[in-house]
Formats: C-alpha cells, structure tokens, sequence
C-alpha cells in the first residue's frame, strides 16, 4: 500500500487502558517531533497497540521507515476522550482514507453496545483500500467507495451517506472520521436531516495532555482543546474554516524540514 | 555578578549570568558574620544551613559545603538560579538592613558547579538508608515531585516518579529557559536524584495511562501530587485563535523543551516573527519576549495593562530584558486580534489604560481610557496571563477535593490532601508560585509521609 502503515506497537501499558476514539502521541527520537496518532486497535493480553498513519511530512516518513524490532523514544497514551458509545438505533459510521482504522473500533463498540451499524467507507483507489473485511465484520452493512471506480461504487462517501438519509430511515447518530474536509461535508450533509455527527477533529498538537493550547478549535463559538476536550465534536457546531487555518500554520517550516531531511538521508525508492 | 553583554546575549541562548569566580566567591563568602541567629535560615523554605555551608567555602572545604548543600536541598544549581533570593533567605539575612546582604544564591550556584565540575558520579556519595520496603508513587518531575521522592528515598522507601512527558524536570525543562537555567543543570540535579534509587516512569500520564487510585490500589501505599498548574489562560478576545497566537506555555515548550530555536536540526517548528508582542507583565512574559528576540525577532513588546511598579516579574529579569532591547507598552491592554486572508494575525488593537483604586491584590486597577483604540502591526503574539491547574488528576480520581479555583485542597503544613494516602504540594496546591516554594511543600509532605508510613 503505499503512504499507508500499519505498525503494531508494544505498549502494554496503554493497551490496557485503550478505548476506541483515544490517540497517542509518539516522539521517534531526541530530535523528534511530538505527533499524535489515533488507536486503532489494541490487544490488552499481548500487550500492544496498532497504529495507521499516512505519509505527510518528515516524522510520519521518519517513522515508515522503521523496521520490525525497531525503537520509538516515545509513545504516549491513550489520550483524548473516548468516543462516546450509547444504545443509540441505528449508527452510520463514515471513515475517508486511512481512518477506516480509526472507525473500526469505534463500530466495533457501537455493535457490541447493541446498535445497528452501517458504515462507509471510501478512498481515492483501490490501491488505498485496507481493513475492508475488518471493517465488515463489525458492521451490519458496509459501503465501499472510490472516487475513481477502481473498486467497488465509485464516488465520494458523502453521496450513500446522503442516499441512507433520504431514504427516511431512522437514523439516530452519524459518525464521521477522516480528512478535515470529508469530515466537513459529511457534517454538512446531514445537518439538513438534523442527525447528531461526531466528527473526530486533528488540529496540531503538542504535549497532547492540556498545557499548551497549540489544539485549540472552535466549536458552538467556545474555544476547545480537541487533546483533552476533545478530539470527539459535534460537527455541525465546529468552526471548520479555523481548523482549516490552524492546521496550516506550520507549511513553510515542515517544507524545510522535510528538505532538510531529505537532503541529508537521501531519497526513498 | 558577570554577565554577558546584553547586545551579544540577546542573539544567543547561552546563559545570561556567568557565575563568581573563587576569588568572587570567598569575598562574598567573607562578608558573612556568622551570626549566631542565621535568621537567613528562616527565610530558605528547605531550610539550608546556609552559615554552614558558607563557613565551608570560606575555609576552602568544597566537599564539605556541597554535603551541608544537599543534605536538605537536591537542586542547588537550579535554585541557586531561579530562586527569588531577594524576597527568600537574602530579605532575612541579617546584612540587609544595614545594606547590602550576603549574596546567598549566587554562593549556592557556586557550590553547585563547582561540584558538577569536580565531582566525576552525579551523586555526592550518600550513606545507604535502610530500605523500609513501603512503596511512594511521585505524580510529575518538577520541583515539589524531586524533592519529595528525594527525601522518602533518602528515608529508605522505595519512589517511583510518573511523569507526563518524555523528559523530567517541568517548568524547568519546558518552560524556564535555557538562558537563564541551562537544560544540562537541570539533568544533571534530575539524574541526582534519580541516583538516590528512584525509578522514573516517564511518558506516563496519570489520570490516563494510570489512575491514583490504580496506583493506591496496586502496591503503592502512598501517593504525592505534584503535577502543576500547567493548564493556560487566554485573553478571550475576538481572534485570539488565528495562527501566530500563543499560549506562553507552547511557544516555551516549543522552543526550550522542543528545541525549535535548533530548528531544522530537532524537527518542532515555531514561528519566528519579525515584530513580537507579548502580553502580560511576570516573568513567563519576560522569558518569552526574550526567547522571542533570541530566536531573531527585530522587535519584541512587552504589552502589559498596569504601569511597571505593579509588573509581577523579578526586578532583575525586567532590567534584564530592558538592557537587551525589549520594548515596553505599558499601561496598554489588547482589545481584539485581527488576521490577514489566510487567518494570521498581522496586528492587535490596542487600548490604552489609567490607573484606579487598589483592587483585592493590592495593586490599583487598570481602567480602560475610552476612544484609545488603535491598531499595532505585529506578525507574533504570545499570551502569558498565568496558568490554572489541569483538571485530569482531579477529575479521574475519586473523593480527591478540589477549591474554587481548581487546585486541589490541600492541607499547608502536612501537604495532606482530601484522600486518605494522597498528598499534594507545588503549584497544584497553591497556584502558580516559585520553585523554592513548591520544594518546601515537598519537603514538608515527605517528612508527612514518612510517618504516616511509619505508623
Ligand atoms: C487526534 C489526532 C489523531 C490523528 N490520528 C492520525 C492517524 O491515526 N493516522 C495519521 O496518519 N495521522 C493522524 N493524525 C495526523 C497526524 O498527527 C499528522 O499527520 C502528523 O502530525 C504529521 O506529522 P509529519 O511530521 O509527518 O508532517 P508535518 O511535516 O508536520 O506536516 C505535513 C502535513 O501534515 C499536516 N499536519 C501536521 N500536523 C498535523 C496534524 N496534527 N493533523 C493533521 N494534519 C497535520 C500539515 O498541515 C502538513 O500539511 C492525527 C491527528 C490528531 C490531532
Ligand atoms: C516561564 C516560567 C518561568 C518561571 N521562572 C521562575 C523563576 O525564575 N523562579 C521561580 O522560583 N519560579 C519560576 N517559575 C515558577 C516555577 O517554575 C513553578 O512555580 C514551579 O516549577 C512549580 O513546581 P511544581 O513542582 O509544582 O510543578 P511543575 O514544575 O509545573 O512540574 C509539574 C510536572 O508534572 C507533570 N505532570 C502534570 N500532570 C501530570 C499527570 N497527570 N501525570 C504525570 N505527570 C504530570 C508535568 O508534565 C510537569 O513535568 C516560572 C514558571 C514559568 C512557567
Ligand atoms: S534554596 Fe533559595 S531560598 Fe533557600 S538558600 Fe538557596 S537561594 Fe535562598
Ligand atoms: S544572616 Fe546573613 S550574615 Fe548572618 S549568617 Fe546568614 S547569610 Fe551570614
Ligand atoms: S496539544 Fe497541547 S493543549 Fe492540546
């Protein structure tokens, strides 16, 4: 798969603490940035937590390359408020990209809690599509898509979403994890339809703990910390435009970064 | 004492103060009268025998001023450095009211380095206390947590530190500079202490990875608090959310924990502006500004609502920044914040203020002066208006009281807390204070400890 990874991380700590919609923060080395990443699974006996990431910048390129066996200085969790699992009815799970693991938990809890769960999932190709069969198995129905077609319905996830709500069925609660901006128009899709939409926010972070406010959103017009208020909002009162902002701060310095990086490791096929 | 010149050190992040030389320090050494009441004593919250150790320096006995040092204080290099000896054991010493008093922290941080550069283990050798098989969990690594886990281990239990970051010391790693307390004297006291026999759990977040009463529950018989006030307060005005705004806490943990002023060399950015407000008037604003100007800012502002007699922070360290070229607005208070297209802040609008009648703290009140306003073109704003306690410890616990205003009630003199078996003591107890405070709290609730332990 390329860009897309998946470790699995000896943490038994935290793998024993672990519930679904928590994050880490890891720190590669002494140099290293902190960054967070979602849980996406654990397993409390072996004593580990798998992780997914996309490659975007010099720490999660730093850490693709590491091999089996390999150290990382810092791993730090679970963080973050778990997501919030009720009997609700029916739930709508909805996961872009490399968040199929992010959700997988989430609608394996939502299940197991007695709820109905249809989820969607979607990417860019087929190249990018993993945990499809994971994903199925903890979910009553399950919607594939790719914006080119190359595998299963071609479209964005935003359109099945919007077809289950017209149908007229109940639907008591829309969960929504993925690219900022999927995440946006999954809240805006079913905002006409008044469904309550949990979206997962990942503005950039620090310490992950409350004490620097480098997270800090806007939802309902009141100032957040998605590490400790968060990352779990509702997303029909989230300032998106913020977020947006917010995760830009840092182009110019992570582009030099990741020159530097580059310039000085070489390189990768 | 010598410093470097202030047109040289606001370019660079070497530390500002450069110490006595022997000479320097057995003159001041010899100004002390040895008076037999060493009120000076009383005014140390660890309580350093600081004739004795000052009569050792005089008699050129290094070894033995480095042992009367740490037999009540683990942190010498650190306190000697940040203490705000002027209103500690210097206002008490007895010279003071005749003049000049004896210079006690800067005796300190001489002893203290003249150990790191003789003495080769980080430890001084210690007689081995007979262990008493009774285990303390220490939650945090800044002052309070060090002293309080140095002491029980100097009593025999066995302490273990859980720390929520991935290296020990708080504020005095992530928040104090490196130029006014070098990250390596930090290590070094950390890794004395550590050699006492304490294990350190690091990366570990209580109240997340472990719970106190996990922790109560799972061998340890007692549990000390000492994680903070690390929770930071913004203005809430219009547009303190665009990027290029800090909290004083992340632009410091940026650069000094992070290493951002190493950047690209450590991978953690942090925006280098050209024109640098910084709002509020104690000694986080001025660490900042000045980190502000390290990192290659042309302009820094200090922008602080009252005059400068009210300005919380250390006389020094205002005389310090003003020597280096920042630049104060004072009685000036920011009304909004306003950004460019692509939502970065490019100016303040700011207001000017008149003084009142004294509030409850003493200080006259800063009254808006109406029809003021105007804009001020700024590209980095750092907010450094003081900290509150994080709520994650207090509210993962169970039965653990807390006060108003967050901080967790705490008993003065025994460091107890609410909960049977948990203490509390620094800056979670009391608010946002010294160093040298949150060490007394330590101490106090260690002796505590130990004989709740003992009972
Ligand atoms: C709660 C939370 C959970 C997350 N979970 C995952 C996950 O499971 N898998 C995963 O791949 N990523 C996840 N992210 C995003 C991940 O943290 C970033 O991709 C990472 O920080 C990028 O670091 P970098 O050094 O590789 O890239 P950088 O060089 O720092 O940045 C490269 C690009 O990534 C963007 N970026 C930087 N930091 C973040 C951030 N915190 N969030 C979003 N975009 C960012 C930048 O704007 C830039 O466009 C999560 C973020 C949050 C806040
Ligand atoms: C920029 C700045 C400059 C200052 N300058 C001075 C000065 O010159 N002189 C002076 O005397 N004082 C100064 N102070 C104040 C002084 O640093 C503090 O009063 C003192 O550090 C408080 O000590 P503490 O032990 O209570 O907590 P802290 O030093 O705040 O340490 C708390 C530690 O606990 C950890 N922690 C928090 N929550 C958890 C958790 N849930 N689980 C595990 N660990 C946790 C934190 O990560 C941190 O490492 C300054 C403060 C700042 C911010
Ligand atoms: S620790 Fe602080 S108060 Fe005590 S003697 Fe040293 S400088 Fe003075
Ligand atoms: S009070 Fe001052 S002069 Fe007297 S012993 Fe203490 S330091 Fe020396
Ligand atoms: S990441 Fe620092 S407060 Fe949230």
């Amino acid at each position: 798969m390329p860009d897309i990874h998946l470790f699995k991380v000896a943490a038994p700590n935290v793998a024993k603490k672990a519930q679904a919609g928590q994050f880490v923060v890891i720190r590669i080395d002494e140099r290293g940035e902190r960054i967070p990443l979602t849980i996406a699974d654990w397993d409390r006996e072996e004593g580990s937590i798998t992780i997914v990431f996309m490659e975007v910048g010099t720490t999660t390129r730093r850490l693709a390359l590491l091999e089996t066996g390999d150290f990382i200085a810092d791993f730090i969790g679970p963080l973050g408020l778990p997501t919030h699992i009720e009997k609700f009815g029916t739930v709508i799970c909805v996961a872009g990209g490399f968040a199929v693991a992010t959700i997988m938990p989430i609608a394996r809890a939502m299940r197991i809690e007695g709820n109905r769960v249809i989820s969607i999932m979607g990417a860019r190709n087929k190249s990018l599509i993993f945990w499809e069969d994971k994903l199925r198995g903890v979910s009553d129905q399950l919607i594939v898509t790719t914006d080119d077609g190359s595998h299963a319905r071609q479209g964005l996830v935003t359109e099945p979403l919007k077809e289950l709500l017209e149908t007229g069925e109940k639907i008591d609660r829309v969960i929504a994890i993925g690219p900022s901006i999927m995440m946006k128009f999954c809240a805006k899709t079913t905002q006409p339809f008044g469904v309550k939409t949990i979206v997962s926010l990942n503005p950039i972070m620090v310490d992950g703990t409350g004490m620097c406010g480098c997270c800090r959103v806007s939802v309902g017009g009141v100032t957040k910390f998605a590490c400790v208020d968060g990352p779990d909002f509702d997303g029909h009162q989230v300032d998106w435009d913020l977020l947006f902002a917010r995760q830009r701060i840092y182009l110019d310095e992570e582009k030099r970064s990741f020159e530097q990086w580059q310039s000085q490791y070489g390189t990768r096929s | 004492m010598p410093k470097q010149v202030p047109n040289l050190r606001a370019r660079n992040f070497n530390e500002v103060a450069l110490g006595y030389t022997a000479e320097q320090a057995q003159a001041e050494a010899n100004r002390c009268i040895q008076c037999p009441k060493h009120s000076c004593i009383d005014g140390c919250p660890v309580e350093i025998d600081i004739p004795g150790f000052i009569k050792a320096i005089r008699d050129d006995d290094m070894p033995e001023a480095v042992r009367i040092m740490k037999d009540k204080n683990s942190l010498p290099g650190i306190c000697g450095r940040v203490c705000p000896q002027e209103t500690q054991c210097e206002a008490a010493c007895s010279l003071a009211k005749k003049g000049a008093p004896i210079a006690i922290g800067r005796l300190e941080r001489y002893v203290a380095d003249w150990e790191r550069a003789n003495v080769k283990s980080a430890g001084s050798p210690i007689v081995q206390p007979a262990p008493t098989s009774k285990r303390v969990a220490v939650v945090g690594s800044g002052p309070a947590s060090l002293t309080a886990a140095a002491d029980l281990a100097k009593l025999g239990h066995s302490v273990t530190i859980f720390e929520a970051l991935h290296v020990a010391g708080g504020v005095l790693m992530y928040g104090i500079p490196e130029f006014r307390l070098p990250k390596d004297i930090v290590q070094a006291e950390v890794g004395y202490v550590v050699s006492l026999g304490i294990e350190l759990e690091l990366d570990t977040v209580v109240g997340k990875t472990v719970t106190v009463d996990e922790l109560l529950s799972n061998g340890y018989q007692a549990v000390f608090l000492g994680p903070g006030a690390g929770a930071p307060m913004f203005l809430n005005i219009p547009g303190e959310n665009l990027n290029g705004i800090y909290s004083a806490n992340e632009f410091l943990t940026r650069v000094n924990l992070m290493k951002a002023y190493r950047f690209s060399e450590y991978d953690t950015p942090v925006k280098v502006g050209k024109r640098v407000a910084v709002i509020g008037g104690g000694n986080v604003a001025m660490d900042s500004a000045r980190c502000a100007l390290r990192l290659g800012a042309d302009e820094v502002y200090i922008i602080y609502r009252r005059s400068e007699v009210e300005m919380p922070a250390r006389r020094e360290e205002v005389e310090n920044a003003m020597e280096e070229g920042i630049q104060f607005k004072l009685l000036t208070n920011p009304k909004s914040c306003i950004g460019d297209e692509s939502g970065q802040v490019k100016a303040l609008e700011l207001y000017e203020m008149e003084l009142g009648e004294p509030d409850d703290s003493g200080r006259r009140r800063p009254i808006p002066k109406p029809g003021t306003e105007y804009i001020f073109d700024i590209d980095v704003v750092v907010v450094a208006l003081g900290t509150r306690p994080n709520p994650i410890i207090p509210s993962t616990t169970k039965d653990l009281e807390t006060t108003r205003w967050g901080t967790i009630l705490t008993d003065e003199v025994t460091g107890k807390t609410s909960k049977l078996g948990v203490w509390c003591g620094g800056d979670m107890a009391t608010g946002a204070a010294t160093v040298i405070s949150a060490m007394g709290a330590g101490k106090r609730a260690a002796t505590n400890i130990d004989e709740y332990l003992e009972a």
